[in-house]
Parts: C-alpha cells; sequence; structure tokens
C-alpha cells in the first residue's frame, strides 16, 4: 500500500506539468496581446511595457511558462491586477468556502443518494423506484443555476424561512447556525443532481448483489433482511457506489461555479468569474490551478479508499 | 461470386431494416413517452428554424413603458422583460441560439473526439500515447472549470464558449471510440481485409467505421441536452452570448434582478431549458434501446 501510494504520488507529476502546461496555454490562446487585452483600450504605452516587462511577456511562450512554473512551486501564484493583493492569499481564503460547499453537497448527495438507491433496489418497480427514475431523468436535464434561483424564490423571498444569499448575515451574524442557515439553500441546489446519479448508480449495484448466491444463502440461514441488506448487499456493493461518489466529488467543485454564482456564495468559484469579467490573468490562473490540485487529490484519495473498502484489491 | 455475394448481402441487410423498423414500431407504442418528446424537439426545431416567419414581435426591440408586463397582457402572450422586449419572440429566437450551439458543439466534440479516438485505437506507438495523455490530461480538469479556463483566455462570447465546450467534450468520444477500435482491430474480419491486401483507410472507412455508428450515435444523442446545459451556463456566467442578443442562459441571468418582482423573467428561460433538455434525454435513452438493446435490458 506504501509503495502504491508513493507510486501514486509520483504518478501526480505528470499529470500537474500537463495540467500546468493547459492552464497556462489556454491564457495565452488570445489571438491579441495579453497586456492589451488585461489593460483594455485605453491604457497608455507606457502602462502596457510595464505590465508586459511585470508579466514577461516579452520573453519566449517557453520561457514564459518554466519563469511562471517556478514561481507556483515556490507558492508564488503572482499578484492580482485587479484586487493588487498576492493571489495565493485571496484564493486559498476564497477556497475554504468553495471546499465547505461542495463537501456539504457532496456529504447530502451521497447520504440521500445512498438510502434512496438502496430503498429502490429492495423495492423494484414500486412507486419510489419509478419515482426515483423520474427524478433522475429530471435531475440531468434541469440546470441547476434555475434550480437555485427557484428554491432562491420559493424559500427565501416567498416563505422567508433561509437567507436568500452571501455566506453570513450583513448584520448581527456569524455564527455557527447563521453559516448553516445560509449553507441549506446553495448545497441542497449543488447536490440535487448528484443526488439522483448516486442513487441510480446505488440501485443498479446493490440489484446486482442482492442477486448473488451469498446473499440467497444468507437468507436462507435466516438472516433478517436488514441484514442482508446493509452487510451482504450494500457493503459488497460499495466500491462502484464510491466510484461514483468520488467522481461526483470531482463535478461538484466544478459545478460549484455556477451555484455560488446564483448565491453570491464568496468562493473560488465567484472570484474566478469577477477575474474573467475583470480581465485579471493571474488570478484566474491561480483560482483554475487550484481547483485543479484540489480535483486531481480527490480522485487520489478515491483510489486509496478501494483498497480500503475492498481487501481484494491489491495494488502492485 | 460477386452476384451472388451481392444477393446474399442485400438479403440479411433487407431483413435487418425490416426488423429495425418493426422494433422501432414496438418501441414506438411502448414508450410513447419518447414519442411526446420527439414531437416536443420537432416543434422546437420548427419554431427555431421559421422564427423569422412567425407572427412574432421583434425580439430586440425595446418598449421601456411596457416592462415586466405579466404573462397574457395585450400584445405580450408571455409578458415582457425589464427593457419591455417581447418574451416570447425572445424564447422563439434565443432557441436558435440555445440549440444551434448545444447541436454545433456536440458535433464538434463528437467529430475531434472520434477521429482522434480512431487514430489513438488503430496505430499503437507515439500516436496512441499523444491521444491518450492529451485526454487523460483534459479529464484531469473538472468539465466546467476548463472550458470557463478557455472562455478566459478566448474571451467571452458565444463562439468561444461553443469552442471552450467542444474542447472539453471531446475525450468523452475519444475513450469511447478507442475501446471499440482496440477490440475491432484484432477481429478475424480486420486481420482478413489486412491479409488481401487493404490500405489503412480502407479497412478503417470499409470495416470498422460502421460499427462506430451506433456507440457514436448514442452517445451524441445524450451528448447534445448536456451541451445545451453547458452554453446556458457559460451565458449564465455571461461568458457566452453578449447582449443583445437572446439565449436561453443569458435570459436567465439578466432575468434575474428582478425575479422578486417578475418571476417570469427567470422561470421561463428556464423552463424552456429545463423540457428541451428533458426531451433530448428521453429521446437519447430510446435512440439508445433501438441501438443497443443489452443497455436497454440492463
Amino acid at each position: 500500500m506504501r509503495r502504491y501510494l508513493a507510486r501514486r504520488l509520483l504518478l501526480l507529476v505528470p499529470v500537474l506539468a500537463g495540467v500546468s502546461v493547459i492552464i497556462f496555454m489556454v491564457l495565452h490562446l488570445s489571438p491579441g496581446d495579453p497586456a492589451e487585452i488585461m489593460l483594455g483600450s485605453q491604457a497608455t504605452k507606457e502602462d502596457l511595457a510595464r505590465l508586459r516587462a511585470d508579466l514577461g511577456l516579452n520573453e519566449p511562450l517557453h520561457a514564459q511558462y518554466l519563469r511562471w512554473i517556478g514561481h507556483v512551486a515556490r507558492g508564488d501564484l503572482g499578484r492580482s491586477l485587479w484586487m493588487k493583493r498576492p493571489v495565493l492569499g485571496e484564493v486559498l481564503t476564497r477556497l475554504q468556502a468553495t471546499l465547505l460547499l461542495t463537501a456539504t453537497a457532496l456529504v447530502l448527495s451521497s447520504a440521500v443518494g445512498v438510502a434512496l438507491g438502496v430503498a429502490a433496489a429492495t423495492r423494484p418497480n414500486s412507486m419510489l423506484d419509478r419515482l426515483s427514475a423520474v427524478a433522475s431523468l429530471f435531475g440531468a436535464s434541469m440546470p441547476s443555476f434555475w434550480l437555485g434561483i427557484v428554491l432562491m424564490v420559493v424559500f427565501a423571498l416567498w416563505l422567508g424561512w433561509l437567507p436568500a444569499s452571501g455566506m453570513y448575515a450583513p448584520h448581527g451574524g456569524g455564527d455557527l447556525r447563521d453559516l448553516l442557515s445560509h449553507l441549506v439553500l446553495p448545497a441542497v441546489t449543488l447536490a440535487a443532481a448528484s443526488v439522483t446519479i448516486v442513487a441510480r448508480l446505488t440501485r443498479s449495484a446493490m440489484l446486482e448483489t442482492l442477486g448473488q448466491d451469498y446473499v440467497r444463502t444468507a437468507r436462507a440461514k435466516g438472516v433478517s433482511d436488514r441484514a442482508v441488506v446493509l452487510r451482504h448487499g450494500l457493503s459488497n456493493a460499495l466500491v462502484p457506489i464510491v466510484t461514483v461518489i468520488g467522481v461526483q466529488a470531482g463535478y461538484l467543485l466544478g459545478g460549484a461555479v455556477l451555484t455560488e454564482t446564483v448565491f453570491a456564495w464568496p468562493g473560488v468559484g465567484t472570484l474566478m468569474v469577477q477575474g474573467i469579467l475583470a480581465r485579471d490573468f493571474p488570478l484566474v490562473q491561480g483560482c483554475v490551478l487550484v481547483v485543479a490540485l484540489s480535483f486531481v487529490l480527490v480522485n487520489l484519495a478515491v483510489d486509496l479508499l478501494y483498497a480500503w473498502l475492498d481487501p481484494r484489491i491489491r495494488y502492485e | 461470386m460477386s452476384d451472388a455475394g451481392a444477393a446474399t448481402a442485400t438479403i440479411p441487410r433487407a431483413a435487418d431494416a425490416a426488423r429495425r423498423r418493426r422494433a422501432f414500431g414496438r418501441l414506438a407504442t411502448r414508450n410513447r413517452l419518447a414519442v411526446v418528446a420527439a414531437l416536443a424537439l420537432l416543434a422546437a426545431v420548427l419554431g427555431a428554424l421559421l422564427a423569422p416567419w412567425l407572427p412574432l414581435a421583434d425580439p430586440d426591440v425595446v418598449d421601456t413603458p411596457n416592462r415586466l408586463r405579466p404573462p397574457l397582457s395585450a400584445g405580450h402572450a408571455l409578458g415582457t422583460d425589464e427593457f419591455g422586449r417581447d418574451l416570447l419572440a425572445r424564447l422563439v429566437w434565443g432557441a436558435r441560439v440555445s440549440l444551434a450551439a448545444g447541436v454545433a458543439s456536440a458535433a464538434a466534440a463528437m467529430l475531434f473526439g472520434v477521429t482522434l479516438g480512431i487514430l489513438g485505437g488503430f496505430y499503437t506507438g507515439w500516436i496512441e500515447t499523444v491521444v491518450m495523455r492529451l485526454t487523460d490530461i483534459l479529464m484531469a480538469f473538472p468539465y466546467v472549470l476548463l472550458a470557463i479556463a478557455i472562455v478566459a483566455g478566448l474571451g467571452p462570447g458565444l463562439r468561444n464558449a461553443m469552442v471552450a465546450i467542444a474542447i472539453v467534450g471531446f475525450p468523452i468520444y475519444t475513450r469511447l471510440v478507442r475501446g471499440v477500435v482496440l477490440s475491432l482491430r484484432e477481429r478475424e474480419f480486420v486481420e482478413a481485409a489486412r491479409a488481401l491486401g487493404a490500405s489503412d483507410a480502407v479497412i478503417l472507412g470499409r470495416h470498422v467505421l460502421p460499427h462506430l455508428l451506433s456507440p457514436v450515435i448514442v452517445a451524441f444523442s445524450l451528448d447534445v441536452g448536456a451541451k445545451i446545459l453547458a452554453t446556458a451556463g457559460l451565458s449564465f456566467l455571461g461568458l457566452g452570448t453578449q447582449p443583445p442578443t437572446a439565449d436561453w442562459g443569458s435570459m436567465l441571468a439578466t432575468g434575474r434582478q428582478f425575479v422578486i418582482l417578475s418571476p417570469h423573467v427567470v422561470l421561463l428561460p428556464g423552463l424552456a431549458i429545463f423540457v428541451i433538455v428533458l426531451a433530448l434525454n428521453l429521446v437519447g435513452d430510446a435512440v439508445r434501446d433501438i441501438l443497443d438493446p443489452r443497455a436497454a435490458a440492463r
């Protein structure tokens, strides 16, 4: 296991190198002069020359990349042109909010999705099973940002049960209760599509394990229904379920951008969109890099979870 | 010999076609929902194509005295937006943009992804390595995030948003096609064609490509809806369609500020996206049932 972990960590190096090249390249895709794009058409020649020198834009592309990646390796993601502050500190502050939202949505979608999937698999073709099939179709078709707005209108504006946006109340807030009440709507919005995906996959994985001989043997031995479903069924169906939950973690991390925008949640997503609209390339680069790194680490964690869940899996 | 060969080849083909027609008929009667979805989709496509000739108001004409009128107002069946523009007209014209963007970006992703998948599956060595590492790296990003990063580089706008979505969307096709091509490469009929001296182009065009049609059509039919959602998402963030052009995502974004006074300006475009993507997914499921009965049984 330790050797596998070391190998996986080594394998991260080429993936991260590739990710960094892509991030660097996409922001140099634009046909015009990046300095002009960032500063706009009103900029003076002196301003443009200064920015070019600051960002090393006069050097050849590979030299620019090496300079940038050298700084990144030392934890220097550059300075935000728009906020005039170091990018790393700003992104890490915002990352906490994004991770809180994503993790809450992931816990919500895993718990509700697995429970729904197990219930649907134990009663195939029941009303609940059919409802979950319809819900999964709806989940795959509904724009999350629209669902967010609808939930906001109903629960914040019409019923007044929950706050409409932000992370804390502007006056008198700041405690855990305030944070949780602000978290409910964005987390439910973000989790909605994932719940249906996790539920459908749990259902099919459970149906497969519940059809196995050892489950029939367990039933014949008089094991209670609950123990058959949980101990013999669910624990053996966990590997594909964890896989899909891992995929969902990445999806939620990316999808958080839209949800954060709807609810003005102060995460990396809103920061990145503001950065793009302000043409702040160092800020956008930093946001993308940090989120992509989190995504790669989540995938690694999911792979390591397999070995723990299923001792038959041996990594060589 | 060749006549006899042609005759024996056409009989199973005709029988195949008849069987498919019967299967299609059976599915159509069993899966009424998919038929309703296909009709809704047809209506939306026709509406979008015929928009210039339909008796609709100009979607871009500003009429501030009549701003934010509710649905069923005089002269405005679905009401007006924050500039007094007719919402029905903007929804129909927006359908042109949203549908075209979804179909075009899915088609571009498919063409590029299938080509790379064929190359990566058929040619071992450096081509395979380059293709697969490229898809691995692109898949190491969250989908939406990479699309946003690409738009950041190219600059906001519908065309750039479509390019970004096509770029982040092609690895799915590459993976799918490469898997099929890898297994086909070892099959006897490919070996036989090679032994008879057929060139790579002939083998790929005549023996490999026909086997890819079913899985690619199934993937494409389910992908168009996802691409419509993605372009609407980018437009919602202000990175896709730019004003005054209407598409459903940007209508949602601008209408958001008026959601308390006039929820319809947000509810209607969102509902349009939802219904169209739902219809596309239902039709996509039905296409899969027809072309891949094993998947349907699962």
